[in-house]
């Protein structure tokens, strides 16, 4: 992986006016992903993702704020060069958006239809294409005869067609079953492995950037409220939805809820806490609870373990009861952090998210 | 058996002749050129609405209303009407020929707008997929709209062919002839009942094989 910026997005606001209605669907974004990278995107519905990536290929042209890509400024090109430049970013849906009246071969052979190919070397490289994607036996069916996944091959190896280095996936995987969705997210790995195709994915499930990302941006409302590399932000997420979002990912939000539900039992007090402990590294639980023995006389009781591995990096989460004087609860808490373990206090009466 | 339920249209059987030939003559170029007209209509309004692919809210609004303006003068006045201007055209404001330009401006907004209906169908989302691989909007028209469309095309053809021949019912009005002539000012006028249902049969046997043509052919390209 270069560190050289392949997609950099500088200052962008985005403003609709609808009906006297102004609505900002993106505020001062600015957003650098590096050829190579699989970038992230999370945030809830309507948070302005869709908006934002729309801008890198200009189906959305900006209120303000600049746009390169591939070195190129998109914004002062003209329709013309546009056009050329759009072949090289492609874009994948989550409705697929394949053209009922075609085959699949047809669909895929449809951006090639503007290139200098002859059209038995366009005929080759749909074959190619339908090979790389594991459809080939379906180059005569028509879309309305394919599952939601295989469609959603045929609509990579569209975007694919004319060897773009960008690939935009906007909840590519939201219309499809997990065990489809991982199948499509390990196409898109080997993707970027294979041909060195960065991209940029667009979802509101945190699971599917936890298996395929490297880095991850988490939007609301317009905003990028929290960033950074994979492995940095599922250990220290800093602001309250990131955090939300893991939670979710790593299903420690059910195990919470069952937690929460029975308080009652646990006994919490101030001489009894319970906290969600995170950390990088899969060995150091045992040790930890030991040594927090030894050094504070506090009891540690793990409810909940889960171990992820992320960008082949386990990152660890324990929710426990810790028992002992409240001072010497304090100094194991310092001393969890001083280890570079994230430590954060549960409270059984707040919601789950 | 011809004789005994048809006694005056057995004796007619040239007229009935000329008759079809003048209806099937005036539907078909009547369909060739408002067909083109309502169709480069239809792809305007589509592409200039809001949010279209060339969107332009003065083009879309002129075409919207001029469609609107056609759409609402009822067919015998738009005959009367429009007289001078078939006389520009023609050369004449009588006749099967002349009938033609008032039968175009009848059913070519009607036309404008079932392509304008059918175009819509064409799922946003897959127009969005043809710009992002740099389609422009040429292409976007006759490679997606046209083609994704075109099952409802067909089928919005037919409906427009079969109120067409409607319309050329009353061409008899300004000596445009056909079949919708023979029965009223033949049939009807004569009380020869019998020529007035020969006519309509024949109208019928044209309604249904166009309609039978198109729902195969639109079923045959439908492939969602
Ligand atoms: N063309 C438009 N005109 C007006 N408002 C729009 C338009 N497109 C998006 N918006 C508004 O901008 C905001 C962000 O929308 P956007 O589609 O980018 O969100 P999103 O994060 O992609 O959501 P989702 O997960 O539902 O796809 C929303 O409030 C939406 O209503
Ligand atoms: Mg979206």
């Amino acid at each position: 992986m270069t560190n050289e910026a392949i997609i950099q997005l500088k200052d962008i606001d985005v403003t609709f006016h609808n009906k006297g209605q102004t609505v900002t669907a993106v505020k001062n974004v600015s957003l650098t992903v590096n050829r190579g990278d699989i970038y992230g995107v999370v945030g809830y519905s309507g948070a302005g993702k869709s908006t934002l990536v729309r801008v890198i290929n200009r189906l959305q042209r900006p209120t303000a704020g600049t746009v390169e890509v591939s070195g190129q400024n998109i914004l002062d090109l003209s329709s013309k060069e546009l056009r050329t430049a759009r072949t090289k970013i492609g874009m994948i849906f989550q409705h697929f958006n394949l053209m009922t009246s075609r085959t699949i071969a047809d669909n895929v052979d449809y951006p090639l239809k503007g290139s200098k190919l002859s059209r038995a070397e366009r005929k080759q490289k749909v074959a190619h294409l339908l090979d790389l994607v594991g459809l080939s036996e379906k180059a005569e069916d028509y879309p309305a005869q394919l599952s939601g996944g295989q469609k959603q091959r045929v609509a990579i190896a569209r975007a694919l067609a004319n060897d773009p280095e960008i690939l935009i996936s906007d909840e590519a995987t939201s219309a499809l079953d997990p065990k489809t969705t991982s199948s499509i997210l390990e196409l898109l790995k080997r993707l970027n492995k294979e041909l060195g195709l960065t991209v940029v994915l667009i979802t509101h499930e945190m699971e599917a950037v936890k298996e395929i990302c490297n880095k991850v941006a988490v939007m609301d409302a317009g905003e990028i409220i929290e960033r950074g590399d994979l492995v940095t932000i599922f250990s220290k997420p800093d602001k309250p939805l990131t955090q939300d979002f893991i939670n979710t990912a790593t299903q420690i939000n059910q195990a919470m809820e069952k937690i929460y539900k029975q308080a009652g039992t646990l006994g919490l007090d101030d001489h009894h806490i319970l906290v969600q402990l995170q950390y990088v590294g899969a060995t150091a639980d045992a040790p930890l609870i030991t040594e927090l023995y030894k050094r504070y006389s506090v009891v540690s009781n793990i409810l909940y373990g889960n171990v992820e591995i992320l960008q082949d990096t386990p990152l660890g989460n324990l929710i426990v009861v810790m028992a002992g004087e409240p001072d010497q609860l304090n100094e194991a808490w310092t001393y969890c952090e001083d280890a570079g373990i994230n430590v954060t206090q549960l409270d059984p009466n707040s919601e789950v998210a | 058996m011809l004789a005994k339920y048809f006694p005056n249209a057995v004796t007619m059987k040239g007229d009935f002749i000329q008759a079809t030939w003048e209806t099937l003559y005036m539907t078909f170029f009547t369909a060739v050129v408002a067909g083109i007209i309502g169709m480069a209509i239809g792809i305007g309004l589509i592409v200039t609405q809001p949010g279209g692919i060339l969107e332009n809210r003065v083009v879309y609004n002129i075409l919207d209303k001029l469609v609107n303006l056609c759409r609402s003068i009822p067919f015998v006045i738009l005959l009367a009407v429009i007289a001078p201007l078939t006389r520009l055209i023609v050369g004449t404001a009588i006749g099967t020929t002349a009938a033609i330009v008032p039968l175009v401006i009848g059913s070519a907004p009607f036309y404008a707008r079932q392509i304008q209906n059918a175009l819509a169908e064409v799922d946003r989302g897959v127009i969005e997929a043809a710009e992002s691989v740099g389609s422009g909007p040429i292409a976007i028209i006759f490679r997606v709209y046209l083609r994704e469309g075109l099952p409802d095309i067909i089928r919005s053809s037919v409906l427009t062919l079969i109120s067409l021949i409607d319309l050329t019912a009353m061409a008899g009005a300004i000596g445009g002839g056909g079949l919708g002539n023979l029965a009223i000012n033949v049939g009807y006028s004569r009380f020869e009942s019998d020529v007035t249902v020969g006519a309509m049969l024949i109208i019928l046997v044209i309604v249904f094989a166009i309609q039978l043509i198109g729902d195969f052919w639109a079923r045959k390209v439908d492939h969602a």
